[in-house]
């Protein structure tokens, strides 16, 4: 159990030890499309009543980021130690599978909260927010970001390379979370797209997110929470069968 | 008392190596022990295998009587493993790590062991220093602090003194060579033999994933490789009596077998016999590079 803290513990210090890169860098990101999409399209759009544009697309780039961070960090954290082999370090002491898959499983979720707070909070300097359903808020915040944070672990193991790291970020984790919701409901999208969006999890994620903050939103958070929660387990499961496995790992 | 390290049949295959042959060796409780072998022997593979790094194809590994693959936990806490790969996390400082490592194990406050660990490897002054600058020795003798963290009964260390300087790898040796006493166990690879001669009481030899020898260090010394007389000789021939101990000749120089040493007066009566002056007259011992050049084929 103690190896287990000590793990987790050195986990979250090796991203805060670079907290600018980590933490500082996506949330300047996260603001600048703040700005830029609120400017440009906050007199002309409103999508829920009573709820400026602005307030419409903070939860989604807060949860944009949470996701995108927490898949960052287990992958980045166990790709590095790979290619450095430090990776023997945290193979070769009795913390078992299960440890192992938690360590990096919740440090990566810390990290998704703490940028996504992070947004959160710097965004409130340009925008009110309500908090209608805070419990649901924070639900889907942890679920979502454990979903990533699963997928960055079963990443992270899986790549050789920083360049693999580099497509399933650029070709996978960016898609699916541009095209989930973050800047638009997708009642505003053509039947066709509106279809397409329901198969993507992530549209639950930042839908039910939403709902936390607005007490509105495109599908029941119920429903949302249907999607998420298997969605938390399964990715869960999956990472720590690779860990079991000893896949690239233990050779 | 189980024994400290107990490999039966073990098999190792890569997909394109058969880096372990049906290996089986016992390591006592408490012994001094030198795993040798030329490069790709598989003493890496078989140190793996024993920490849980590489899966056995075949055969068992346990430590202290627990199995390395079903009961990888108790295995885990009771060995210390000093990998030859020189690696580090640049992330952290010489003291971190050592925290770290400690945690990992179990202990919760073990700062006063640490303390001890950094004087012992002269590494006290870098306590608080960033791996990555850390010159090469100093980030060898970090492996091993971090090795010993948790007091392990079996350490193995896989070439824990390339690239240490002479005087701290003295330094280095009689700090295991303490913990040796101390009742731990210890096995290592070097392909320094003269070490492993003055250190280990019992030496395996690897080839091609198998073991090729497996004796105490002295008997190794006395059967595996005979000892030679070096003679230049005026006139420059040997009596006919002497030509079957012959090894080598080169000029007026005759390397001649010597299996024993209670021959040489044989030899010399013999020379004397045929009157044949003796101008130069060297014994040689033989020692560990010589049985391990016999035995691994690698002879010269
Ligand atoms: N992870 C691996 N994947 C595939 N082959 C490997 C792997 N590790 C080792 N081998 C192969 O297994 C054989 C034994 O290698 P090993 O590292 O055990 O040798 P060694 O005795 O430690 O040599 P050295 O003295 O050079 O350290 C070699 O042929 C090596 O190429
Ligand atoms: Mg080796």
């Amino acid at each position: 159990m103690y190896g287990f803290r000590t793990l987790l513990y050195k986990e979250i210090l090796r991203f805060w030890k670079v907290l600018f890169q980590t933490v500082m860098a996506p949330v300047l990101t996260a603001l600048l499309y703040l700005l830029i999409f609120a400017n440009v399209l906050g007199a002309h759009v409103q999508v829920y009543p009573g709820v400026s544009y602005t307030a419409f697309l903070m939860p989604g780039l807060v949860m944009m980021s949470i996701l995108q961070n927490a898949f960052a960090n287990g992958s980045s954290s166990l790709i590095q130690s790979k290619m450095n082999g430090n990776i023997v370090f945290v193979l070769l002491p009795p913390i078992s599978n299960f440890e192992f898959f938690a360590a990096y499983l919740i440090a990566s979720v810390v990290r998704g909260l703490v940028v996504g707070l992070g947004v959160l909070l710097v965004g409130l300097l340009f925008t009110d927010l309500d908090m209608a359903h805070p419990v649901w808020t924070l639900a889907f915040a942890i679920l979502a970001s454990a979903v990533f944070a699963a997928m960055g672990i079963v990443a992270g193991i899986w790549a050789d390379k920083y360049d693999h790291l580099a497509g399933v970020q650029n070709f996978f984790i960016m898609p699916l979370t541009f095209l989930s919701g973050v800047f638009y409901s997708i009642h505003s999208l053509p039947a066709f797209w509106q279809t397409v969006s329901r198969y993507n999890p992530v549209f639950f994620m930042i839908d039910g997110f939403r709902y936390g903050f607005h007490g509105v939103s495109d599908v029941d958070p119920w429903l949302s929470l249907a999607v998420v929660l298997p969605a938390a387990l399964i990715s869960s499961w999956i990472a720590l069968q690779l860990i079991r496995s000893g896949y690239k790992l233990r050779s | 008392m189980p024994p400290a390290i107990r490999l039966r049949a073990l098999d190792k295959r890569y997909p394109a190596v058969h880096a372990l042959r049906s290996v089986d060796l016992e390591v006592a409780q408490g012994e001094f022990f030198a795993l040798l072998g030329p490069n790709g022997a598989g003493k890496t593979t078989l140190i793996s295998v024993l920490a849980g790094l590489a899966k056995p194809t075949g055969g068992t590994a346990e430590v202290m009587g627990f199995d390395v693959v079903r009961q990888y936990r108790e295995a885990r806490s009771r060995l210390g493993v000093v990998p030859q790969e020189l690696v580090y996390d640049a992330f952290f400082t010489v003291r971190e790590m050592l925290r770290f490592q400690s945690g990992y194990f179990g202990l919760a406050h073990n700062d006063a062991w640490i303390d001890e660990l950094l004087d012992k490897l002269s590494l006290a002054d870098k306590a608080n220093t960033y791996t990555r600058t850390l010159s090469g020795g100093m980030k060898r003798r970090l492996l091993v602090a971090q090795a010993l963290v948790h007091k392990p009964p079996v350490i193995v260390l896989d070439e824990p003194t390339a690239g240490v300087d002479v005087g701290l790898r003295q330094s280095l040796w009689a700090f295991i060579h303490r913990l040796n006493g101390e009742g731990h166990t210890i096995m290592l690879t070097t392909h320094y033999l003269e070490e492993a001669e003055a250190l280990c009481e019992r030496v395996a030899m690897l080839k091609d994933g198998r073991v090729v020898a497996l004796d105490r260090t002295a008997n190794l010394l006395r059967t595996g490789a005979e000892r030679r007389l070096e003679l230049r000789l005026m006139p420059a021939m040997l009596p006919e009596s002497l030509s079957r101990r012959l090894i080598e000749r080169r000029g007026e120089r005759f390397v001649l077998a010597m299996p024993d040493y209670t021959e040489l007066e044989h030899v010399l009566a013999e020379l004397r016999r045929a009157g044949i002056r003796i101008e130069e007259m060297e014994l040689r011992q033989a020692d560990l590079e010589d049985v391990f050049m016999k035995l691994t084929g690698q002879a010269t």
